[in-house]
């Protein structure tokens, strides 16, 4: 099933925010300084956040309130952040999520994940 | 609902407690043809069959009590055939596995303990495989294993489901074969007369020849009621799950374990702290730490939830099973093993229940063993 957003930004305050770059499996995006990766991800039209573990479903986000983990998403090579939760920062690398993260091959930085999330949460 | 519009539901056998010990024990007797009506409490009841670790767990159990450890056996060798009729009845996969599982030592004194509890079940039972591994035969097995790890055991016969499509696949297969459930009522009462028995519960009177106690920490006060004695008192775990994560671990242990999804259950905590089905953190990080002990890469994984349960405990950790001698037709079935059982209550309690012979193991599990002066231990 195909979700469209129905998160639309306020225009009025796009315009007068600080913008950041960074990319989404390689491509490159221009996103409003502030907000959640998963706001970031969703208002440059991207609907495909990950595919689920057990039935490799595309999956977006839902909740965007750290609850139901639907927005899944590799930052920086730190694989499951919740992207609702991470704030967008200049440079961010972030992948989509392919199923189950592997703790035998991980190549991610997990105090950079800490500091991040403390950071939001703070 | 007033005195006057009360309802009366007739039946076969009526089972007190929807969780996994009373929808087993129902699935088994629709399934033989007996009209069977269970009655469940609400979600607000303490549900231990919500919140356990999911072991098919024979390595160790019953080392001073061989009857235990034969019931156990008895379910986990049948357990291959009830995982297939579930399928069949309900289309839940419960996800059985049964690879053998480890029990890991963290000092020498705890190896020499566990090797002398096995070799005493294998002395007991003759039919009883073990294995010793120190810690170069552990990695070898295990290779992710911890170096704090010094050795472990492992049996063959061990392994594990997922306890919540368990518990989904009973009540499924249940109703499949014509079982009524009434969800969301308390039991006010037991009457009971020579082969009728009259539950009221909710409003409703529900009667019936034979009743089953299967209501877990219920029991106690249901029990007396039928002239048994089941002095069960709950006996707190908890529980933490990680984020899903690949396949690192295809073999159930005592602490950790993968699920068919791939979360990581940790656990085997026990509090004696009355009704109070809360976490507490200290808890929680003793448990978190033993797991990244066992499995060093654990220390990386996220971890999304963190419950606790209440086990359902006989003062010497065994179950309670009995047929009242004072109204006969009222039986008691109650363990803490609700995952480990349940082919064995589904596919041998209920026979017993129906008028069939009383398993043979069953007569050490009488609840008139409590009723001395002896002061029991359990050792889970």
């Amino acid at each position: 099933m195909r979700t469209d957003p129905l998160f639309q930004p306020v225009m009025s305050e796009v315009r007068s925010t600080r913008t950041v770059s960074l990319s989404f499996n390689d491509q490159a995006l221009e996103v409003p300084a502030g907000i959640s990766v998963a706001a970031a991800l969703l208002m440059s039209g991207i609907n495909r956040f990950r595919a689920t573990p057990v039935s490799e479903s595309p999956r977006a986000p839902y909740c965007m309130m750290g609850v139901c983990f639907e927005c899944l998403v590799d930052i920086d090579g730190v694989p499951n952040r919740q992207s609702c939760l991470i704030e967008v920062a200049e440079g961010m690398r972030i992948r989509s999520q392919e199923g189950a993260r592997d703790l035998i091959f991980q190549p991610g930085d997990v105090q950079t994940a800490i500091e991040q999330t403390v950071e939001v949460q703070s | 609902m007033s005195q006057g519009t009360q309802s009366v539901i007739q039946a076969e056998v009526i089972v007190i407690g929807g969780g996994l010990v009373g929808t087993a024990v129902a699935y088994g007797l629709a399934r033989s043809g007996a009209d069977t009506v269970v009655l469940d409490q609400g979600d607000d009841a303490f549900r231990a069959s919500r919140g356990n670790f999911g072991l098919v767990w024979v390595q160790g159990k019953g080392h001073d009590l061989p009857d235990y450890s034969r019931w156990t056996q008895s379910s986990a060798s049948r357990w291959p055939d009830f995982a297939r009729a579930l399928m069949a009845d309900s289309g839940v996969d419960v996800q059985l596995r049964q690879p053998g599982g480890f029990h890991m030592c963290f000092n020498d004194e705890e190896l020499i303990e566990r090797q002398s509890r096995l070799q005493t079940l294998q002395d007991a039972l003759g039919d009883y495989p073990f294995q010793m591994l120190d810690d170069a035969d552990l990695k070898a097995r295990l290779p992710l294993i911890g170096p704090s790890v010094v050795g472990a055991s492992y049996t063959p016969q061990d392994g594990h489901v997922n306890p919540l499509k368990l518990l989904r696949a009973l009540h499924s297969s249940a109703q499949a074969k014509g079982a009524r459930f009434h969800g969301g009522i308390q039991v006010d009462r037991i009457d009971g007369a020579a082969g009728e028995f009259c539950v009221t519960a909710g409003g409703q009177r529900f009667i019936a020849a034979r009743v089953v106690l299967a209501a877990g920490l219920g029991n106690p006060g249901l029990a007396r009621q039928v002239g048994l004695h089941a002095p069960v008192a709950p006996n707190r775990g908890q529980v933490l799950v990680s984020e899903r994560v690949r396949p690192f671990l295809d073999h159930p242990t005592v602490h950790v374990r993968q699920t068919d999804e791939g979360t990581v259950q940790l656990g085997d905590s026990m509090e004696e702290v009355g009704f109070d089905d809360s976490t507490s953190t200290h808890v929680l990080e003793a448990i978190a730490r033993r797991g990244v002990a066992t499995f060093p890469l654990l220390r990386e994984v996220r971890l999304i939830r963190a419950w606790a349960a209440l086990r359902v405990l006989s003062p010497d950790g065994f179950p309670i099973y009995q047929q009242s001698a004072s109204h006969p037709g009222a039986f008691v079935v109650t363990c803490h093993s609700g995952v480990t059982l349940a082919a064995a209550h589904a596919l041998r309690i209920a026979p017993w229940v129906m008028g069939g012979a009383m398993p043979d193991e069953l007569g050490a599990f009488a609840g008139e063993r409590f009723l001395t002066d002896k002061v029991f231990s359990h050792a889970h």
